[in-house]
């Protein structure tokens, strides 16, 4: 049985190489120095998917992101590791949203894609680690949802077998299709680019990527498997009332850069008298030993 | 008539024990319960419940509810999802607070979802206090201050939920501290007919197989803690740091960065994704101090940082500092512990 499996993928700002040059003076996150990449969790849930893929022949696999247009580079990145096309929902009414009003967007985009079985994300995104929007969605679709999944072992006469891996263990659930699976940074790592499929997609484009330019515009035409589709509220019919800031209930109420008090430490040069030194005193007030 | 507008903890528990991230939540909601004059309400779900209100009646706990039915552990998301679903339609709680737990995170966003009420990730603390919307100029009274780090830790962000009904959060383990209010204090227990709060429909996810694994790695209780970040350089320097946990009886932490770089497992990371430690000495290893790293450290009683940086930020929070190789101070320090203790 084939399968139509849609991936949730975020470009997410690379906040696990924070330099010292990434805070503003002001206290707020200067983006502009940090690189924008493909969500970590997400690339080991599009390796799932892919394997789904080879599993079942004729599946087709979708990257559905959120964002500006220019996270269609993440689509595109899908493509060259092998999924089949893409969509990047895209509106300024989505400003702002929090995981409740991300998560009903996203589910108007499935909704509107329609034809699925399967819809896998990773458990969560580097920028805010929340891991609400999979299950969010899964329930605004109203079906059931497998988190902090290790594996898709299988899929089987519209059943699917998942491992899971919590902190009390491991476990291995069933469920029948359609769901949610939410895939750990523990799971394989994805896949690298497939040098034909970059080949293939590299000129893959949403509309506001070309629209400046003529010849790549009537390029793409030609050929529609280089399309990235490009929505916005009004093509998945969303309510705007449930998008963005107005779709939010929970607000932000300050931020504070962080800042630690500073303790009165003692240096310790790194000698033989002065480290055994350091043990000594560690001993002597138990601290060690 | 049901009383409604507490506050309420979704209670886990394994083999009969209810969870310590609800007990840290409890003893937290009690505190808060006091300050708002509110109730302070629990709501268990699973098999075999006999007297698990004895556990958690003593965090002075006004109302435990029960729900009792041997489809409901292991937990699956969609009963437990309706239950509380249900539940808080009927009681309508001020406030719901859940472990930042692989069940607390499944469950937390159908929840919320459902009920379209806002729910902030991993607090790190929560407070009561106003709030006005610079929009509106609306004021809101002793609304749920949700405090949590965001973009990887660099930012501390307080969340409010001015209009939507409960204010949910979740938190971490060993964030809060677990204290009991009174052994002997009493609460009404509320046993609830699950039928009446689940369809049949929800129990279509089935385990076939689960392994409990006891977690090899105990951080949280080892009161040394030598812990590795991505100075330390290789895989091979992280066995440096393995030596020197065995010679003093502790046990290997590691920051996100050295975790990324595969020199650590998953279980062993301390910060804001990882585990909170107070251990009585912190020995810091080629770690920079990213905040998310700091997060869950900072409490420790005595820090030494061990980097080649004179500079590393960790420094500014270090009782000790020491600037070198870790190949060349680690072997120095296992060195003398040997010599000097007996």
């Amino acid at each position: 049985m084939s399968l139509n499996i849609i991936v949730l993928a975020k470009q997410v700002p690379d906040t696990r190489n924070v330099g010292k040059d990434a805070m503003k003076a002001d206290g707020t996150i200067n983006r502009a120095v940090l690189p924008a990449i493909f969500n970590p969790e997400d690339l080991n849930a599009l390796e799932q998917a892919l394997k789904l893929k080879e599993q079942h022949p004729g599946s087709k696999v979708t990257v559905l992101t959120m964002g500006p247009a220019r996270a269609a580079e993440i689509v595109r990145e899908g493509m060259f590791r092998g999924a089949d096309g893409g969509i990047v929902l895209s509106d300024r009414a989505f400003a702002g949203s929090d995981t409740l009003a991300t998560s009903y967007a996203l589910s108007a985009a499935v909704r509107k894609i329609g034809d699925y079985d399967i819809i896998i994300g990773g458990r969560q995104a580097i920028d805010g680690d929340t891991a609400q929007v999979g299950p969010q969605i899964a329930e605004k679709l109203g079906i059931p949802q497998i988190t902090y999944a290790e594996d898709i072992i299988s899929v089987e006469d519209g059943v699917v077998t998942v491992k899971r891996r919590i902190e009390s263990g491991v476990e291995t659930v069933k469920a029948k299709l359609p769901l949610v699976v939410t895939v750990n940074g523990s799971a394989p790592d994805c896949r690298p680019r497939n040098a034909k499929a970059v080949q293939k997609y590299k000129y893959a484009a949403v509309p506001s990527e070309v629209a400046a330019d003529e010849a790549k515009k009537e390029f793409i035409e030609k050929r529609p498997y280089l399309s990235i589709g490009e929505w916005n509220a009004s093509t998945v019919d969303a309510d705007l009332a449930q998008c963005g800031l107005a779709g939010s209930p929970t607000k932000v109420k300050s931020i504070e850069n962080v800042v630690f008090t500073a303790k009165e430490a003692r240096r310790i040069e790194n000698n033989d008298e002065e480290l055994e030194g350091l043990i000594k005193d560690l001993i002597a007030n138990h601290t060690i030993g | 008539m049901a009383d409604k507008n507490n506050l309420i903890v979704y209670c886990e528990y394994e083999d009969g024990k209810v969870a310590d991230v609800s007990l840290e939540l409890l003893t937290k909601g009690r505190q808060l319960a006091d300050k708002l004059g509110i109730k302070l309400e629990a709501v268990v779900a699973g098999d075999n419940l006999k007297d698990i209100e004895k556990q958690i009646l003593p965090y002075g706990v006004d109302t435990v509810y029960k729900f009792e039915d041997s489809r409901l552990y292991p937990y699956t998301s969609l009963p437990h999802s309706s239950i509380l679903i249900n539940l808080f339609k009927e009681i309508e709680p001020r406030i719901a607070f859940m472990g930042a737990t692989s069940i607390g995170r499944d469950l937390g966003p159908r929840v919320s979802s459902a009920l379209h009420s806002g729910l902030t990730a991993d607090c790190t603390s929560l407070e009561i206090g106003d709030y006005t919307d610079a929009k509106t100029g609306k004021e809101y009274k002793d609304l749920l201050y949700q405090i949590r780090p965001a973009f990887g830790g660099n930012i501390v962000a307080t969340i409010v939920n001015p209009d939507c009904r409960p204010q949910m959060a979740t938190v971490r383990e060993g964030v809060m501290k677990k204290e009991v209010r009174d052994s002997n204090y009493s609460g009404e227990v509320i046993t609830k007919e699950v039928n009446k709060y689940t369809r049949p429909e929800d129990f279509v996810v089935d385990i076939i197989d689960r392994h409990v694994e006891k977690s090899k790695v105990n951080l949280k209780g080892s009161p040394i803690i030598v812990a590795g970040g991505y100075g330390v350089g290789s895989k091979e320097n992280f066995e440096l740091l393995q030596q020197l946990a065995d010679t003093l009886g502790a046990e290997v932490g590691a920051s996100r960065a050295a975790v990324d770089a595969g020199w650590c497992d998953h279980d062993r990371q301390i910060g804001q994704t990882g585990v909170t430690v107070r251990p009585k000495l912190y020995i810091a290893c080629g770690i920079s101090g990213q905040i998310q790293h700091i997060a869950g450290m900072q409490d420790s009683s005595i820090i030494i940082s061990v980097n080649s940086d004179p500079d590393a930020p960790i420094n500014t929070i270090a009782d000790y500092v020491i600037t070198g190789k870790i190949e060349d101070v680690l072997p120095k320090l296992i060195k003398y512990y040997k010599k000097n203790s007996k």
